[in-house]
């Protein structure tokens, strides 16, 4: 036992996954702690906010400020004004007014706006453009020119009795506050959702639920095959013929179509997170029963376990004693993919919009329904489904690796 | 042993027209086919045949882990019951096996002391005081020149096949049935341990008056060890009678054949009837 | 003297485990076969023949390494080949190999007569299809094997008869030395008469010059070889013609060995049969002095602490005991 423990710790693949699986599980268990909260919490209003660093605009304006002057600070804050349509434009008319291409760099937005303030002279006429174009660019100049205006912004608040607006702080394009004498600050390392909730606590929770639904179903199917395989294959005869013919009907029938439609008999109000995994584990076992039986059968005749016969134990007995431990790794291999199986499914089941109910849990099928829903896809919010997708991804390449590297321990004709 | 002597012991196991079929129809196969025999009590009885003979099919049979198709088998001379569970535990009492393949004859996850402790509870010795349970397994090991405490808390796959041979002859020493089946105890080992178990065996036999049945393909091994022998040939015996007669005297062309084709030392081994 | 076809001298090769450790399976292996003649070697399992017949050939794979030694196959030194080489230009024309399992090596989709081709396509390009089946079908007729089989698929045929066609293809390029390790031991007493008959047919004909045979039956080699090599732990502790070895063996551990010799004779019944206690020792760590020690019931401290060099009689026998031979012959003859 402890031989067998050492090896697989020295299987590389093993390892591997294994060290992916509890990283997993660590975030799990320890990110909660760090940030708790209800992960189903709305926190935004509108949809899909990007990941980054939000704090208080209310809160930076009454803490006291400093002055800090930067160089740089205009260029930047031009080149955050112009959007990439007004660099076009602007390279447009720079190469009318025969500024050589090379010199432009649209990348560059300083040394644009630089080249641009030297170049720009709204009484050339470049050749073929119109009036109404012509106008265009003095109103761009006119905006930029708007934008490094260095007067300071008047913060003013409404008096309650005079109904005058009273100043009551001036704020200059050199005034810095620090982030750290903001009261409010949240960091959304993952945005929001088309619900406003925070990703990444989400994201936490819904893989502690999938990874729930994984064991609960895996433990579900495992279960069934192993008793199922133990009585098929152990007792044979008619219990064998029997068992065998439920298990093949279950084969043709594919498992999917058995699970959308187990899934909608139940309806939306009734599925929760555990009724989902027991729909799971209930359709999955076949594959177990199938080997699970096979093995029995060949150890069935194996001298030990006439051995144990001859020495008057009973059935259970040598089936707990006898038949058990030899297949125990085998059993093992199988329980881990069908968690990974089942996880899957879960994702897949949710996909189709027959998951748990959203209101009570988030999971990782769910939060790829919603966000396949709302078009995260096609509005660019990245961060709304390729987490998921990633975390689904690891979850079944370590667990997959897990149990490659298990069965090169346990067949000696898999090792390298 | 002469005739005279035999006559005179009782009969242990015997059977009449015991047949085993498998399958039906196009696939049947008669694995056994209408066999006889008497096995005496403290008999070395050895059955030789060659792979598909039929010889493991009669000794699963003889065991009682499976059922016979035809014909009867006699117990002490009367019919053997072994029809409910707790029938078959009595009479598994009384007769116990050694198989071929001594690393599949354990039970990899055991230790050696549940093996043997497991023997004295089947004696009905549940209830001993631990030390005189030690003595007898001790005593079990040092019958097959094993120290119990050199193996105590060890698994039988740590030890060689020879090894693992000899403990299953300690256990049947703990067990002492009246009947032994040895199926090919001997073909998986090495030939200097295999004389170990053989001499283990007779000594078993002559200390216990155990009868011994002992399956083997290996017609010169049947000659050396056993007092009367079997041949046998796609499910039936062609020749039975004592050692001598059989294998010096042999009467069937199949077991003349058998022994033309096993290397000889002493005689000049002919090659040219193949 | 015949001209000496194979020497192999102070050969040692080693495995490597998965945990990589070192176990020394051949360790300083000397011996020397002359033409027409056969060697058998007997031995325990785990003495390290089988690993011996593969050394032999000169081609290592992992898990087997090579550490040092010569083999000269007809006066070419082939250990240092490297592996393709081997392949090329030795395994098939000089060594020819066949394993216990041998005959389930044959691919079941394809005709035994493909087998031929691709071994004589390696080595003469150049000859026709006719040609090969022609010289396919004399040869096996000469062997005794029916031209039927040549058309035949390998599941059409019995066991016996596919280890015989075996060792009819893999002898087909008749190579100088042939090396079988354990041909006929999972065959039945007759089918292992008819490869023992095939094996010798093809040393009478001259097909191959020499043979290397490797079992634990002692009366088989004693039937099959003109010399007997004893092995034990990774290295020879006796070597002498067949008779001697079988009737009059030297060393205590072969001496043992021939004692647990059973055959259905007249007279077999009456000899005891001896057994040697003990089990082999690890090969990861062999023992310093004689590998034999802690099973002989005539070690000294003496034989312990050193290394025992072999003694060698005039007449090719040898044994590796610190006894001398009368010494042991005349405590065997008190026993």
């Amino acid at each position: 036992m402890k031989n067998t423990i050492r090896q697989v710790f020295h299987s590389p693949k093993f390892v591997v996954g294994f060290v992916i699986f509890a990283l997993m599980l660590l975030m799990v268990i320890i990110y909660p702690i760090i940030s708790p909260g209800d992960p189903l919490q709305m926190i935004s209003k509108g949809s899909f906010l990007k990941p980054g660093v939000y704090f208080s605009v209310y809160d930076s304006i009454n803490t006291n400020s400093k002055t800090i002057d930067l160089p740089e600070a205009n260029q930047k804050r031009l080149a955050n004004k112009l959007s990439d349509t007004d660099k076009v434009s602007m390279v447009q008319w720079l190469t009318a007014a025969g500024v050589p291409a090379e010199d432009i760099d649209m990348e560059d937005t300083t040394s644009l706006i630089k080249l641009w303030n030297e170049k720009y002279d709204p009484t050339v006429k470049p050749e073929g453009m119109t009036m109404a174009q012509r106008n265009f660019y003095k109103r761009l100049d006119k905006s930029l020119d708007n934008i490094l205006n260095e007067q300071p912004l008047v913060v003013s608040a409404q008096n309650q009795e005079t109904q005058t607006l009273d100043e009551i702080k001036r704020i200059s394009d050199t005034d810095y506050v620090n982030l750290k004498d903001v009261p409010n600050v949240k960091v959304l390392p993952l945005g929001t959702d088309n619900f406003g909730d925070d990703v990444l606590k989400k994201l936490v929770s819904a893989t502690k639920t999938s990874l729930l639904i994984g064991l609960i179903a895996g433990s579900i199917a495992t279960l069934i095959g192993l008793t199922l395989g133990l009585l098929a294959g152990y007792l044979g005869g008619f219990i064998d013929d029997f068992i065998m013919f439920i298990t093949n009907l279950f084969t043709v029938i594919p498992s999917f179509v058995l699970l959308i439609l187990i899934s909608y008999s139940i309806g939306q109000d009734k599925r929760g997170a555990s009724t989902v995994a027991i729909v799971i584990g209930i359709t999955s076992w076949v594959w177990t029963t199938r080997s699970v039986r096979s093995q029995v059968i060949s150890l069935r005749n194996r001298d030990h376990v006439n051995l144990s016969k001859l020495s008057g134990h009973s059935l259970t007995s040598i089936i707990i004693k006898d038949i058990l431990p030899y297949i125990a790794s085998y059993v093992v291999m199988a329980f881990i993919l069908q968690i990974s199986t089942a996880i899957l499914a879960e994702a897949s089941l949710s996909m189709i919009g027959l998951g748990p109910k959203t209101a009570d849990v988030s999971t990782l099928g769910l939060m790829m329904d919603w966000a396949m829903s709302y078009s995260a896809h096609l509005n660019g919010a990245w961060w709304a489904y390729f987490p998921v997708i990633l975390v689904i991804a690891l979850i079944s390449f370590s667990l997959n690796l897990m149990n490659t590297g298990l069965d090169q321990v346990f067949n000696p004709t898999l090792r390298d | 042993m002469s005739d005279t002597v035999k006559d005179k012991r009782p009969l242990c196991l015997s059977g009449k027209g015991v047949t085993k079929v498998f399958g039906f129809g196009e696939k049947k196969t008669v694995a056994v086919d209408h066999v006889d025999f008497e096995f005496h009590e403290g008999e070395l009885i050895s059955i030789v045949g060659e792979s598909g003979s039929g010889k493991t099919t009669l000794s699963k049979m003889l065991l009682g882990l499976s059922s016979t198709t035809e014909g009867e088998i006699f117990f002490q001379g009367k019919p053997r019951d072994i029809k409910t569970r707790k029938k078959k535990k009595e009479y598994w009492k009384d007769i116990q096996a050694i198989f071929q393949d001594p690393f599949s004859s354990y039970n990899i996850f055991s230790k050696i002391d549940t093996v043997l402790l497991d023997c004295i509870n089947m004696r009905g010795g549940r209830s001993l005081p631990m030390e005189k349970k030690v003595e007898m397994i001790t005593e079990a090991c040092s019958f097959v020149n094993l120290k119990f405490a050199e193996l105590t808390n060890k698994y039988p796959f740590e030890l060689s096949g020879g090894q693992m041979q000899r403990l299953m002859i300690a256990r049947i020493f703990l067990l002492k049935p009246k009947i032994l089946l040895a199926d090919e105890p001997t073909s998986m080992i090495d030939a200097c341990s295999r004389a170990t178990i053989l001499d283990m065996l007779l000594h078993l036999r002559d200390e216990t008056g155990m009868t011994i049945i002992f399956i083997t393909h290996d017609i010169g091994l049947a000659y050396y060890i056993s007092d009367s022998v079997y041949i046998m040939e796609h499910g039936k015996f062609v020749e039975r009678g004592t050692a001598d007669e059989v294998i010096l005297h042999s009467k069937a062309a199949y077991t003349k054949r058998l022994i033309s084709d096993v290397p000889k030392i002493y005689e000049e081994w002919d090659l040219s009837t193949v | 003297m015949g001209k000496t076809i194979l020497e192999v001298r102070d050969l040692k090769t080693k495995y490597i485990t998965r945990f990589r450790e070192d176990v020394y399976a051949v360790d300083g292996v000397s011996l020397k076969i002359e033409e027409g003649k056969s060697l058998g070697i007997a031995g325990e399992s785990g003495c390290g023949k089988s690993t011996l017949a593969l050394s032999l050939m000169g081609y290592y794979f992992p898990p087997l390494h090579y550490i040092s030694g010569d083999i000269i196959v007809d006066g070419d030194n082939i250990s240092k080949m490297n592996p393709d080489d081997i392949r090329r230009n030795i395994l098939g024309t000089e060594i020819a190999y066949i394993p216990q399992a041998a005959m389930n090596a044959l691919n079941p989709t394809q005709k035994i007569i493909r087998f031929i081709e691709d071994v004589i396509h390696v080595h003469e390009p150049g000859k026709t299809k006719k040609e090969i089946y022609e010289m396919a079908r004399a040869r096996f007729e000469e062997l005794g094997l029916p031209s039927s089989v040549l058309e035949k698929h390998a599941v059409e045929l019995s066991g016996g008869m596919k280890q015989r066609t075996v060792i009819a293809i893999s002898t087909i390029l008749s190579p100088k030395v042939l090396i079988a390790d354990e041909p006929s031991s999972a065959l039945d007493v007759t089918s292992q008469k008819m490869v023992i008959k095939m094996l010798k047919n093809l040393m009478e004909k001259g097909y191959i010059k020499s043979m290397i045979f490797i079992t634990h039956e002692l009366p088989l080699l004693y039937n099959v070889t003109d010399d007997i090599m004893v092995m034990y732990a990774g290295q020879i502790v006796e070597k002498g013609t067949a008779k001697e070895m079988v009737f009059d063996p030297i060393h205590p551990y072969s001496k043992g060995l021939m004692g647990s010799i059973i055959v259905p004779e007249a007279g077999s019944r009456d000899v005891k049969l001896t057994a040697i206690p003990g089990t082999p020792p690890n090969l990861k760590k062999p023992p310093a002095g004689c590998r034999f020690a802690e099973r002989c019931k005539y070690a000294t401290a003496e034989c312990r602490a050193n290394l025992i060099d072999s003694k060698e009689f005039a007449d090719g026998r040898s044994y590796r005991c610190i006894y001398e031979a009368e010494k042991l012959r005349e405590v065997y003859g008190n026993e």
